[in-house]
């Protein structure tokens, strides 16, 4: 059976980058991606791209390729949300199955910290409530997710200080990565200290806004250095506002994942890395038991038995996440994917784990409106 | 810009619409254009009595833009109505999850807004009509 292998991934710090514009900070991820996979620009032959919410263009994909000196023969960009990069990284995989590319070149980078005020940012991402139902009531981001938390939090009887210990721990594997956007470690209290930016989320609860890129190669062939398979993938998309959300335990998160593993022909036993986004505590929480990467309600308790440490049997995002690592936007979700990478093949530095199989990436978009699911494998 | 739709023009009129499926009765959550149950296009804007129980609740303190920035803090909730359809809205402070509310309109930047009370609670008038379908 024809695979797709991810042969090379780069990415920037993360963080602020003061006059560094969209396509400087792509071109920086996608060079160390290139020179990762030991491939010249001539070899790639597709491009993804992520969209740029400080770029906003109708071509974003050629306009990166023109400045990066590219001229390959298929090229677009994608968007979906937090899911652009899962989604991606699905596309080329299939795209280099089905024969049409050899390398595909996925990236995705914007300055979204320093290119724009905060108040801009937080008004242009508040758009993705509904323009008539959900808008005008001077929702954002932080309130839809906190509208959420609140019935999930009812429905579970998981507390806030449950929430605090994901907070807590993405911090924890931030501060062994030098790319990291927040490295300081923060306590629960910390975060329960924490000024209140939607009730009952907190500042810590809240994945920063910060500057950054990332790229990963996806090639037809193997290449000489270990990397990972896409072994399996899925989406789901059951709804895109919240208001439409039916419930806050079946968001469609179970039902990408399912299809992952089926395509994959694998079960959540079969994986001992973990790389879900974490745009909010409460979205790791509900990710992580609504896959099944915890029995319901019990994310935190997982956490707390350091199952999901580093040297755990189910290390998660070991680069700290959206939650700390930091949110440049599309770049942000594929960061996980990129440690993922580097774990899988032995090349975590530091951060390394024990040898690792199969690991689990799942990115979702909007308010838990869309779900890809990756399932990465080990290749020697 | 889209144009205008049903909901939108109900607001202004101090009137909460929703639709329902001609065919098969399912109330509507946002606007459709086909049923989330059953497919139909067949599709009748209601008004609704503006009753139901709060479904989720927040109350936002970092608002996302000036005009909102007047009324921090604020409650938002996602009400359940009784016809059976969800609605963001606005709250009085201190509703809890489960509680019984009806709507009331409110106007902030020169727009309407819902805010929801709690059942009982008269203190102002309601401006809701009731079904007029």
């Amino acid at each position: 059976m024809t695979s797709a292998f991810i042969v090379g991934v780069g990415n920037t710090p993360f963080g602020i980058h003061t006059g560094r514009g969209a396509l400087d900070l792509m071109g920086d991820a996608a060079e160390l991606a290139l020179a990762d996979a030991q491939l010249s620009r001539r070899d790639i032959d597709g491009v993804l791209c992520g969209y740029a919410t400080t770029l906003p263009h109708l071509m974003l994909s050629t306009l990166f390729c023109e400045r990066f000196a590219l001229c390959p023969s298929y090229a677009h960009g994608l968007q979906l949300g937090g899911a652009t990069g899962a989604a991606m990284l699905m596309l080329a995989s299939d795209l280099v199955k089905a024969g049409r590319c050899r390398n595909v070149l996925v990236v995705a980078g914007e300055n979204r910290a320093s290119g724009q005020s905060r108040d801009v940012s937080i008004q242009t991402l508040a758009q993705v409530g509904d323009a008539a139902y959900e808008v005008p009531n001077g929702a954002s981001v932080p309130a839809y997710y906190a509208l959420l938390a609140s019935r999930y939090l009812y429905e579970t009887g998981t507390t806030e200080a449950d929430l605090a210990d994901l907070a807590v721990l993405m911090r924890t594997h931030a501060a062994s990565h030098p790319d990291a956007h927040l490295r300081t470690p923060i306590t629960r209290d910390d975060v329960l200290a924490s000024k209140t930016i939607a009730a009952p989320l907190k500042l810590l609860d809240c994945c920063p806004i910060s500057d950054g890129a990332a790229a990963l190669v996806v090639s037809r062939h193997q290449g000489d250095l270990p990397c990972a398979s896409i072994r399996g993938v899925g989406q789901a998309h059951l709804h895109q506002h919240l208001t439409a959300m039916a419930s806050v335990l079946e968001c469609g998160a179970g039902a990408a994942a399912q299809r992952a593993f089926a395509d994959a022909g694998l079960a959540c036993r079969d994986i001992d890395y973990l790389a879900i986004y974490d745009s909010f505590t409460v979205t790791l929480a509900m990710l992580l038991e609504e896959i099944g990467f915890a029995e319901r309600a019990t994310a935190a308790q997982r956490v707390r038995n350091g199952d999901f440490r580093a040297d755990g049997p189910l290390p998660l995002n070991t680069h700290g996440g959206l939650l700390s690592f930091g949110h440049c936007g599309v770049a942000g979700g594929m960061a996980h994917a990129v440690e993922a990478v580097r774990q899988l093949s032995g090349r975590a530095g530091q951060r390394q784990i024990d040898k690792a199989n199969h690991a689990f990436v799942h990115a979702d978009g909007g308010v838990m409106s869309s779900h890809v699911s990756l399932i990465l494998s080990r290749e020697d | 810009m889209e144009p205008l739709s049903p909901f939108a023009e109900g607001m202004t009129q101090g009137v909460i619409r929703y639709q329902r499926c001609m065919d098969c009765n399912t109330p509507q959550t946002l606007s459709r254009l086909a049923c989330t149950l059953c497919g139909s296009v067949r599709l009748r804007w209601c008004d609704s009595k503006g009753e139901g129980a709060v479904y989720a609740t927040t109350i936002v303190m970092r608002a996302p833009s000036q005009a909102f920035s007047a009324l921090t803090p604020y409650t938002l909730l996602l009400v359940e109505l009784d016809e059976g359809f969800r609605l963001m809205a606005h709250g009085t402070p201190g509703l809890a999850i489960g509680a019984r509310v009806h709507a009331r309109f409110a106007e902030h930047s020169g727009g309407p807004l819902i805010v929801f009370h709690p059942e009982g609670d008269d203190a102002y008038p309601l401006l809701i009509t009731g079904d007029r379908a």
